[in-house]
């Protein structure tokens, strides 16, 4: 018997992981996808919010806020980037004034640090590409920026440096409640291959989260992915936002968000329009086109340099809350469910609120050894000619380019599938090193990471794939078919 | 960290670097370092394994690997050395010294930067990726550039995929048709946007008519399905605004979508050197001396502008070396009288290069190279300086798929602006109705 079994490995999930390895538990994460971060957590804005837009009193303000805090430290000990840039609510018509002193006095109520308005002058000096028809704004100092890939993939590491064991293409089909001899009740898991057990269960499954909360409850809950779709821009663009830009939203609709992202790109987005399917990553036409024309907002002169365009799905709950805790008529079984932002914030919150609450359930004491920190992939992008010069000396690797938009070497795309719960598919490799995230999207190092990936995990290039599930690359040696 | 001088560096090894460098050492200079990314010298013809190249230069068919193998051999007479595997991080301008810093990295030496008094920028192009083009859809694994899958089924000998729809006419996609076809792929169509081709006509002929593979004019991927790997695209009929027409929505089912929708040049460390950029090229502004507008940094081929034919790269760079070389041995011209002449693309004319002659460093007879934005039939191309019509040629078909050039003859130059108390004239070349 198990003593927790997390199921979900995004941002949620990892962060209890986490959290949780610092205790002396058994902890087994389970993941239907071949990697962590596969879900809502690799297709989001990538925004550490301030806390000032959720309302009073909800989940969604106290984990916020608390996630923010904690975001700062973290980025240290786990070694992910992270940027304080500051955020900015642009009201874009005078009666929009109104609606951001509500928003001040909410963020006060929720203990956001340092929030104020700004009047145009001001505003123009901290932005000045902004439109000229932003007349005032709500500035949140404490709104930041982060690799939402790298923030989980570290929490995940430094869970399993400190034991925690994930499960990668393990979907959970069933849930039962049982109970042992004594009474005390604990969880049947059925993966289709195996049946694990466990005496807690976190439900961090995303847009799947009522699927496992209601097999278990008798309170049903309901979770509609609502999909947001982005664009993301090149690096020659990434310097025309210094802040975090939002919208305020009006009557004629929710504005959209323009922001640098912390690998120095600019990003535009989201939509949200509830999606049919718990599946539906798909972009549309007429949700880019809506991304572009609300950009074009914000700034005077909106850049159109688009790289990538890409969508998310974000876990709505009915009630328009985070569900975090013991399910009522469930012991032992912990909900983390209908996280949808600010939960990527939140995670760092969500992950240690949980994880004491399981410690005191299951009596577990903390980990004399646990390790808190973890050192990430070296980056040849971001290091000094020193640091550069030294790493080189080190492995020689790290001066062979395979990536040449992103400056990423063999040496890191060696490292990124190597390390603790390495890279096993292209995807996998890209979102640790940034490998084809640039603006060639991979039409030059896609045919050299292959190889490199088959090399280190003793398989055929055609047997790489880029996420896993028969998303394979190459069919076999040239005339074959013929 | 180690740190060199060269009397010229050239960076990128490809069709563009090696006729420079066999052009400056041919002029003089010995001193010199070809730069290539790659494990090989001769760029992206490694993997252009079709015929076709050399026409202009060699007189007769080459193919990619043979007419870089005429210039590797030049490259190795004339004993130029060449650092390979070898990527060029950064590129700044000392002002002081004159002297352009190049910081390069490789396995053997490490981290190391050059000292240059001359720099050529030869880095070739990139091809537009998916998401330049905002396809909507779905994003599976079985969306390549063309090129690469054509690095895939030539250098690797894989097949990237066994039912293929092609976006974009552009030369890689429509070569690579015909070569996954013989590879044993269906290729079911060849879509574009414009009403135009993108690539050169014998190439449609060639690798889509002989194959019996549609061109689809006015046609682009709306919707990309499968979201593991491609499991079909839909293809519709765009109206004059480029905007797809509901109702002629067709889709293909398809393992692979191949993406040949344009090339833009590499200039990572043109924009780093802090050279003034054309928007239009996506390369840089040069001179008739083909010097960016940092004193002694010259570029040429795909860098600065993208090119149909590779005949054309080299006697670009040919001109890029024999500069370099001038510059470096102090031979150019002195006497430089501050007069410049303005080309300006006008009318249908979207750029050219160079975009600023100084009539002072001109040849005798200079070639400017150009592209039209539209495909035009039966039109004039007209060349004037300061409002003196120098040509009126008639065109039986412009596009833009075609790059065009004019040459200009010094002493023609001269006998208008000579006289003159003006330092800026005006060459103005625009595509004209016929009377």
């Amino acid at each position: 018997m198990t003593d927790v079994v997390i199921i979900g490995a995004g941002v949620t999930g990892c962060a209890v992981a986490r959290e949780l390895s610092r205790y002396d538990l058994e902890v087994v994460v389970l993941e239907k996808e071949c990697d962590v971060c596969e879900g809502t957590s690799k297709a989001n804005s990538g925004i550490v919010h301030s806390g000032y837009d959720a309302k009073p009193g909800t989940l969604k303000a106290r984990f916020n806020v608390e996630g923010n805090k904690l975001i700062h430290g973290l980025s240290e000990e786990l070694d992910f980037p992270f940027k304080e840039n500051g955020s900015l609510v642009l009201a874009l018509e005078e009666e929009g004034r109104k609606g951001l002193e509500e928003l001040l006095e909410r963020g006060n109520k929720n203990g956001v640090p340092g929030l104020r308005i700004v009047e145009k002058e001001e505003l123009r000096q901290m932005e000045p590409g902004v439109s000229e028809d932003a007349v005032c704004a709500l500035y949140a100092p404490t709104g930041g920026i982060v690799c939402p890939f790298n923030m989980t993939i570290a929490f995940a590491e430094n869970a399993a440096d400190n034991g925690a064991v994930f499960r990668f293409g393990t979907a959970v089909l069933g849930i039962s409640r049982q109970e042992d001899e004594n009474g005390e009740c604990f969880y049947r898991i059925d993966t289709g291959t195996d049946i694990v057990e466990a005496r807690c269960v976190v439900n961090a499954a995303g847009v799947y989260a009522d699927a496992m909360h209601n097999m278990v409850c008798e309170k049903k809950i309901n979770i509609t992915p609502v999909k947001g779709q982005y664009c993301l821009l090149d690096k020659t663009a990434g310097g025309k936002a210094v802040h975090t830009l939002f919208q305020l939203p009006t009557k004629a609709g929710k504005g959209v968000l323009v922001t640098p992202t912390v690998h120095g790109n600019l990003m535009y987005g989201p939509t949200a329009d509830e999606a049919d399917d718990k599946a539906d990553t798909s972009t549309t036409a007429a949700g880019l086109n809506t991304v572009l024309s609300k950009a074009s907002l914000t700034l005077k002169d909106v850049p159109r340099m688009t790289i990538t365009s890409f969508a998310g799905l974000r876990a709505h709950e009915d009630g328009g809350d985070f569900i975090i805790g013991e399910a009522p008529d469930a012991p032992g079984f912990f909900d983390a469910a209908g996280i949808e932002s600010p939960g990527l914030t939140a995670a760092p919150a969500i992950g240690a609120y949980l994880a004491k609450l399981i410690a005191e359930k299951l009596g577990a004491s903390g980990k004399k050894d646990f390790m808190a920190s973890r050192k990430g992939i070296p980056s040849m992008a971001l290091a000094s000619d020193e640091e550069r010069a030294r790493l080189i000396v080190e492995d020689p690797l790290y001066a062979k380019v395979i990536c040449r938009c992103e400056l990423v070497t063999e040496g890191e795309i060696r490292n990124a599938i190597t390390r603790t719960l390495g890279a096993t598919t292209v995807d996998g490799v890209k979102r640790r090193t940034r490998a084809g995230m640039g603006r060639c999207q991979a039409g030059f190092c896609l045919a050299r990471t292959i190889p490199i990936l088959a090399e280190l995990l003793g398989k055929s290039e055609e047997e790489i794939e880029k996420s896993g599930h028969g998303s394979y690359y190459l069919d076999g040696e040239i005339k074959h078919t013929l | 960290m180690a740190e060199i001088k060269k009397d010229l560096v050239i960076i990128g090894g490809g069709p563009a670097g090696l006729s420079a460098a066999v052009s400056a050492a041919g002029e003089g200079v010995k001193d010199l370092l070809i730069i290539e990314r790659d494990v090989r010298l001769g760029g992206i013809l490694n993997q252009c394994i079709h015929n076709g190249f050399g026409l202009h230069t060699f007189k007769e068919e080459l193919t990619g690997p043979e007419y870089a193998d005429r210039y590797i051999k030049m490259a190795e007479k004339e004993q130029i050395p060449y650092m390979l595997d070898t990527m060029v991080i950064d590129l700044s301008y000392d002002e002081a010294s004159g002297e352009k810093i190049v910081t390069a990295m490789n396995k053997t030496e490490g981290l190391f930067t050059v000292r240059a008094r001359a720099v050529i920028l030869a880095m070739g192009c990139r091809e537009r990726p998916r998401g330049a083009l905002n396809i909507p859809g779905f994003r599976p694994s079985g969306i390549y550039s063309a090129g690469t899958a054509q690095y895939y089924t030539n250098m690797e000998g894989k097949l990237p995929g066994k039912r293929v729809v092609i976006l974009g006419s552009g030369d890689i996609g429509l070569i690579m048709a015909r070569r996954m076809t013989f590879e044993g792929a269906k290729v079911l169509c060849v879509a574009e946007l414009q009403p135009y081709s993108g690539g050169l006509k014998r190439n449609i002929v060639q690798c889509l008519d002989d194959f019996g593979i549609p061109l689809l004019l006015s046609h682009t991927v709306v919707d990309i399905k499968g979201d593991r790997r491609v499991e079909g695209v839909t293809i519709a009929e765009v109206d004059e605004n480029k905007k797809p027409i509901p109702g002629t929505e067709k889709y293909y089912e398809c393992d692979t979508l191949l993406l040949s929708c344009g090339l833009i040049p590499e200039n990572e460390l043109t924009g780093k050197l802090g050279a003034k950029m054309n928007p239009v090229t996506g390369g840089a502004f040069v001179n008739e001396s083909l010097e960016t507008d940092i004193p002694g940094v010259y570029a040429c081929g795909n860098v600065l502008h993208v090119h149909d034919l590779v005949d054309y790269v080299s006697g670009e760079a040919t001109t890029a070396g024999k500069n370099a070389a001038d510059h470096i041995l102090g031979k150019t011209v002195s006497g430089d009288d501050g007069v410049i002449i303005n080309v300006k693309p006008e009318s249908g004319v979207r750029y050219s290069v160079p975009s600023v002659i100084r009539p002072a460093f001109m040849p005798d007879t200079l070639t400017v190279r150009f592209r039209v934005g539209n495909e035009y039939r039966d039109k004039n191309l007209t060349v004037s300086l300061d409002g003196v019509q120098l040509m009126k040629l008639p065109k039986r078909v412009m596009a833009p798929g075609e790059m065009e050039q004019i040459v200009l003859v010094k002493s023609k130059v001269y006998e208008i602006i000579s006289g003159k108390d003006i330092r800026e004239h005006e060459l103005i070349i625009r595509v004209e109705d016929k009377e």
